[in-house]
């Protein structure tokens, strides 16, 4: 099964992936940061992942694959 | 075999875009829409002054940057002398129904065969949050800080229905950028589009409802929420015009 997979460097953290995702297993970091100096999206629970890319249809920066 | 990978019609430079703003997926539909339609190579794209200023660096096309509102103007020239390429402008609000609301008028009634990207987000994003043609009555902006007044500043222009009214258009709609449902949507649209121009059928316009949470003071996730709570019942989508269809 295609799974959804962050470029952490690209992510501005702007939650609307989080929002979109419908297994609601999209979180963002609360400390840490990336190189722009914002907290980054993570994928939680990637084996409940189903592939449907709705993260990456919403993602402004085009920070997620499914693959 | 992915199910999503960024397209290759647009560069790897990162995006100046604030977080969460949307101008970044349609950006990615254009992209994506003429990646699908096997165009990028003979597409030569027009960029606004708005936020979008840069898109030259973020589209892998040939881009030209147009003065404030005169993209549809300079879209007609260049596709006049290379009526073999697929022209495209990219406007903002204040770009588009400002500024050059005469070029856009004309662009269209003469029926050029262009297609027009039209980001509705309510605001003047690049300049710090003026108020637009399109703020809603009652929203705020700098120019209007206790919220846009009728008697003051009129009302707001629905671009789409306006334009829908010339012959010269061949498709004119509207799509939202407030979920991912509705950016799947805004991407057919957004082919049918270029679809028109490759068809020789004349002037397209797809005007897109995105969020500015910068200076909406709002996070995006709540930007996109008043997109579909707030603005949509102003600006509904739809299809207004297809001269290959009966519409509404
Ligand atoms: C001739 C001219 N007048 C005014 C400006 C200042 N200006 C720059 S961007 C802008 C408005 C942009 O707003 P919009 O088109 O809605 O795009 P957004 O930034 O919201 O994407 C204005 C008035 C300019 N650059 N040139
Ligand atoms: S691919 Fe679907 S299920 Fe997986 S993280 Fe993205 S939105 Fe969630
Ligand atoms: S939508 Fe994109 S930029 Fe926004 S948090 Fe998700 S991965 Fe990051
Ligand atoms: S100011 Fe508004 S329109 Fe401009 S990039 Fe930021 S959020 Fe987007």
């Amino acid at each position: 099964m295609p799974k959804a997979k962050i470029k952490k460097e690209v992510c501005k953290g702007c939650g609307l992936c989080v929002v979109n995702c419908p297994k609601k297993i999209l979180k963002l970091t609360e400390r840490e940061i990336n190189a722009m100096g914002y907290n980054y999206c993570q994928v939680s629970d990637p084996e409940a992942c189903i592939g449907c890319a709705m993260c990456a249809a919403i993602c402004p920066d085009c920070a997620i694959d499914v693959d | 075999m992915p199910v999503f990978h960024k397209t290759k019609v647009l560069t790897d430079v990162p995006m100046h875009y604030c977080p969460g703003c949307t101008h970044g997926v349609v950006h990615r539909l254009v992209a994506e829409c003429l990646e699908e339609l096997g165009v990028a190579g003979k597409t030569i794209g027009v960029a606004p002054v708005g936020c979008a200023v840069f898109a030259y660096n973020y589209f892998n096309l040939d881009m030209a940057e147009a003065a404030h509102g005169r993209a549809p103007a300079m879209a007609t020239g260049i596709k006049r002398v290379r009526p073999e390429c697929v022209v495209f402008a990219y406007q903002g609000d204040g770009d588009l129904a400002s500024i050059g609301a005469a070029e856009t008028v004309h662009a269209a009634a003469r029926g050029e065969n262009i297609t027009v990207i039209f980001i509705n987000n309510g605001i003047y994003g690049m300049t710090g949050g003026q108020m637009a043609p399109t703020t809603l009555i009652g929203a705020k902006a700098t120019t209007c800080p206790y919220g846009r007044d009728p008697k003051v500043n009129g009302y707001p222009v629905r671009v789409s229905e306006m334009l829908a009214q010339l012959d010269g258009p061949s498709y004119i709609a509207r799509v939202s950028t407030h979920n991912a449902r509705a950016v799947l949507d805004a991407k057919k649209h957004i082919r049918r589009a270029f679809e028109k121009q490759i068809e020789g059928k004349g002037f397209a316009l797809v005007e897109v409802l995105t969020g500015c949470p910068t200076n909406w003071a709002m996070s995006p996730v709540d930007a996109l929420k008043y997109v579909e709570e707030q603005v949509i019942p102003y600006y509904p989508l739809g299809v207004y015009k297809d001269t290959d269809k009966e519409v509404r």
